[in-house]
């Protein structure tokens, strides 16, 4: 089998245009006999569902929350990229395309990156137009900050809530839509399994979650924007319902998921407090901007307050590692050097896995005022959850999962490799390499959505005329059937372990085997014990009440069910990639100065895994990375 | 710590239900109000007793999911979400009571679980501003002062959770829809549509079953997101206004 990308001919920078110039294109009266399956409705499905409704597509849209208003886009904090260069620091759509192929340790596509980048400018717009709240100057101008990995100040941010803000956006557009009778939304309504007739995608098997009922739904083309696979890991910064299920389902009926093992880990989080605790809180990284990040220089002053720890005894470690990015060096290396230390004995607080963020400084630069009117809501989270206050005593951080840069593969049209079926946002593997740069995500998720994919869209819909396919053909029924058959299995299994039991020991395993960093021994472990505890799952786990309505341990489990399939995927990947970059790090391949030591002669390619049926290893298919503009280098934020 | 709960378990929306008495051993005083109920649920299930359900998912404060009403105040005391409420604020011993959101446009669909599609029908009258993806100018074409930008931002940061309504003893969702209404309203972007922005969203709140404002302010005492019931009165006269326009015939 082999991956063709379909990138565009001729140079970078014209690739997108020509494609544009060049694209199959539906009209508005054919468009309209067209039904497009969408599920999630984050700021990829949102922005999808309104945008290819405006166009005049039929859609469908799914959610398994109440409202779409409420998928996890809602709690991204810090900001959203652009490059309008309306700083005057020398940004351009080259450079935004740089930092992110740079950050993402030269593991992304270079055309789907710089698509990404041109696009960058065209959200900020149209986000406005929508009337989100961008902060502002006096003037009344749109303001910036900087973010991880860049030397400019290009982040645009609504407080520390500039995801909820683009979210409500998308969210007004879409309810706008749904009120014209363009999109029939269904929340509380997940996906089970994707439908694939004659080898395309043509359409989903889904759980009302109100009643239990199982149905399917027939569609032209189905379009995941589901989000990521962070929950694998139990502790996380994903909401709680958070899951791999309509990614993995749609891996087991034929598509293949590129680099599972790209996992970011985010430096900035409140660190762990105990056995009973359900998902860890993300400090937004903007955070960054203004404190210092630090641990005693000696362990003996670990045990101290930090106050009665003077500065000559104090290690800010980021900027001494790393002088011209400082605290703003990429996530994954930040995170990295936070465990460095407190493997080093250096950490502080409960059980030495954490280190300050300290405002001190910035307080006594800019006053207490400044510091609250740009990260006040921060601070009180922080306030809330740890009965600590920030602006007197530094915070306590560390590093936690975030984010999923692997996904399912896609080509530059964003279609999978099973015809029909489209993956947006970051259910998808395709811009962000080994590693995510800060403020990228929403970027990405809206230029999926309301850019990307209403244009590249037509190129399959205008090979359908005709070919609708049939809601009762076998393939629906089988479909439909199998799920029906698990749902009775999961709550027959009747035996004495509870649901959250197993998650977390899955989340935990990978955690100390595949989390920030990996070995070969470590994960050979993972890849014999989880098979083990999928065994123990399917034989003694525990589910009370009944199919026929709201259950949600239910829920829980037909997700954690197939997370304890991914996350040997997940392994196996890491297990393959006999290098280090970006988010996936193995201690075997490092320098000497302990950075990620990449072999791009062997692994310069996107590790794509076909399913071959369960028990079966899957089939490594590879897509070698081609670069014609850039050079590869060894990323450096000295 | 150790509580005693008194939780209202209803099986169906058409059921009835009861406040039934559970008891909350070893919890962490670091645990969350929605942890809590995840280790009572863990002990109710050894029990064989069917886990209490209950909505949440970001778990953050910013998704609205919540919906839970602590000893007769939506989100429980203290401000913010239930799962922003920690246990640290409870008393080792205390009795808590926990009930859904209380509101009559809110029907119980099972335990804790509410149904709130009603806000989704408001926000489909009118709570956008029509514009088609592609279609919109620079960004930095249109200046907007900062306290403009600023004050619209304090509406947008409602999060849609419900409290409002719930806490409201006539069930009010006003200080719901003023926040939307004076979030795209303050914007030069939004102007354009005010007028039948705030007459579709009210009429809507409406014909949803939700009742009027009568100065009580108890959606801005459980507010999370701290939105001002000042927004009332500014949707009251941008209403006023409009319903003034289009009864004398000037189209809108």
């Amino acid at each position: 089998m082999t991956l063709d990308a379909k990138i565009p001919a001729g140079p970078l920078d014209k690739k997108w245009t020509s494609f544009k110039n060049t694209a199959k294109l539906v009209n508005p009266a054919n468009k309209r006999k067209f039904d497009i399956i969408i599920v999630g409705s984050g700021l990829a499905g949102a922005a999808a569902a309104a945008t290819l409704a405006e166009q005049g597509y039929r859609v469908k849209c799914f959610c398994y929350q109440d409202s779409p208003r409420r998928a996890h886009s809602i709690a991204a904090q810090g900001g959203i990229n652009a490059a309008k260069n309306y700083q005057n620091d020398g940004d351009s759509v080259y450079r935004l395309f740089y930092d992110t192929i740079k950050g993402g340790d030269f593991r992304a596509r270079e055309a789907n990156v710089h698509r990404l980048a041109e696009i960058s400018n065209q959200i900020i717009d149209q986000c406005v137009a929508q009337g989100v709240p961008f902060a502002r100057e006096y003037g009344g101008l749109l303001d910036n900050r900087s973010f991880g990995g860049a030397q400019v100040s290009r982040t645009f941010y609504a407080r520390g809530q500039t995801g909820q803000q683009l979210l409500l956006g998308a969210y007004s557009a879409l309810s706008h839509q749904i009120a014209l009778g363009n999109v029939e939304m269904f929340s509380k309504t997940e996906m089970m399994d994707l439908v694939v007739v004659d080898g395309h995608a043509k359409g989903i098997v889904v759980r009302d979650m109100t009643d239990g009922k199982i149905s399917s739904h027939a569609g032209d083309a189905v379009l995941l924007c589901t989000g990521g696979y962070g929950n694998v890991f139990y502790l996380s910064t994903n909401a709680r319902g958070c899951n791999v299920t309509a990614t993995y389902r749609a891996y087991k009926r034929g598509a293949l998921f590129a680099n599972p093992c790209y996992t970011q880990i985010h430096p900035t989080c409140i660190p762990v407090s105990g056995e009973y605790q359900s998902k860890l809180t993300l400090m937004s990284e903007s955070l960054r901007n203004d404190g210092r990040v630090w641990v005693p220089k000696r362990k003996e002053d670990c045990g101290k307050e930090p106050k009665e720890i003077p500065e000559d005894a104090r290690d800010y470690y980021l900027e001494r590692k790393y002088p011209s990015y400082g605290n703003l060096a990429p996530r994954d290396i930040s995170s990295r050097s936070a465990k460095e230390v407190c493997d080093d004995g250096r950490g502080v607080g409960p059980g030495g896995l954490g280190v300050y963020l300290d405002f001190a400084d910035a307080i006594k630069r800019l006053g207490k005022h400044v510091i609250e009117e740009r990260y006040g809501n921060l601070f009180e989270m922080y306030h809330n959850i740890t009965g600590e206050d920030a602006y007197e005593r530094p915070m306590r951080i560390y590093p936690a999962v975030h984010y999923a840069m692997g996904g399912l593969w896609v080509d530059y049209n964003l279609m999978s490799n099973l015809p029909g079926l489209h993956v947006l946002g970051e259910a998808n593997f395709s811009d962000h390499g080994a590693n995510r740069l800060g403020a990228s995500a929403l970027m990405q998720g809206l230029a999926d959505g309301y850019f990307v994919i209403p244009n590249t869209l037509g190129t399959y819909m205008a090979s359908q005329f005709g070919k609708k396919v049939d809601p009762n053909a076998p393939a629906f029924k089988e479909a439909v059937d199998s799920v029906k058959a698990r749902v009775q299995k999961l709550i027959g299994i009747n035996g004495t372990r509870s649901v959250d039991s197993f998650h977390r020991e899955l989340g935990k395993l990978l955690w100390d085997k595949c989390g920030m960093a990996r070995d070969k021994k470590g994960l050979e472990e993972a890849l014999r014990k989880i098979p083990k505890l999928r065994e123990e799952f399917w034989s003694n786990l525990k589910i009370l009440g009944s199919a026929d309505g709201i259950n949600m341990e239910l829920e829980r489990a037909g997700r954690v069910a197939d997370f304890l399939e991914f996350g040997e995927l997940l392994c196996l990947d890491a297990l393959n990639r006999n290098e280090s970059c970006g988010g996936h790090f193995r201690t075997e391949y490092q320098t000497p100065e302990g950075e990620a030591l990449r072999d791009d002669e062997h692994y310069d390619y996107v590790a794509a895994w076909k399913y071959e049926g369960d028990g079966q290893p899957p089939t490594l298919v590879k897509e070698p990375l081609v670069y014609e503009e850039v050079k590869l280098a060894t990323r450096s934020y000295k | 710590m150790k509580f005693y709960l008194e939780v209202w378990r209803q099986k169906s929306p058409n059921g009835s239900g009861k406040l039934e008495h559970y008891e909350a051993n070893d919890i962490p005083a670091e645990a969350s109000f929605l942890e809590m109920i995840d280790i009572v649920n863990e002990d109710l299930t050894k029990k064989g007793i069917e886990p209490i359900q209950f909505d949440s998912d970001c778990r953050e404060g910013i998704c609205g999911n919540c919906s839970l009403t602590i000893n007769g105040v939506p989100h429980g005391p203290g401000r913010g979400t239930t799962c922003q409420l920690y246990m640290r604020k409870f008393r080792d011993g205390q009795i808590i009571t926990i009930e859904p959101f209380r509101a009559d446009s809110f029907p119980v669909e099972r335990d804790l679980v509410v149904n709130r599609e009603a806000y989704e029908r408001i926000m489909q009258a009118g709570g956008f501003i029509s514009e088609r993806a592609g279609s919109a100018p620079d960004a930095n074409s249109v200046p907007i002062p900062k306290v403009v930008a600023d004050q619209a931002m304090d509406a947008a940061a409602c999060i849609g959770c419900g409290a409002c309504a719930a806490a409201c003893p006539n069930g009010s969702a006003m200080l719901f829809v003023s926040a939307k209404v004076t979030h795209l309203g303050l914007l030069p972007q939004g102007k354009p549509e005010n007028d039948r922005r705030v007459l579709s969203m009210v009429r809507q709140m409406d014909k949803e079953g939700f009742g009027n404002c009568s100065n009580y302010y108890a959606c801005e005492a459980v507010c999370p997101a701290g939105i001002p019931a000042s927004f009332i009165a500014r949707m009251n006269r941008s209403y006023s206004f409009a319903s003034i326009k289009e009864s004398v015939g000037i189209s809108i």
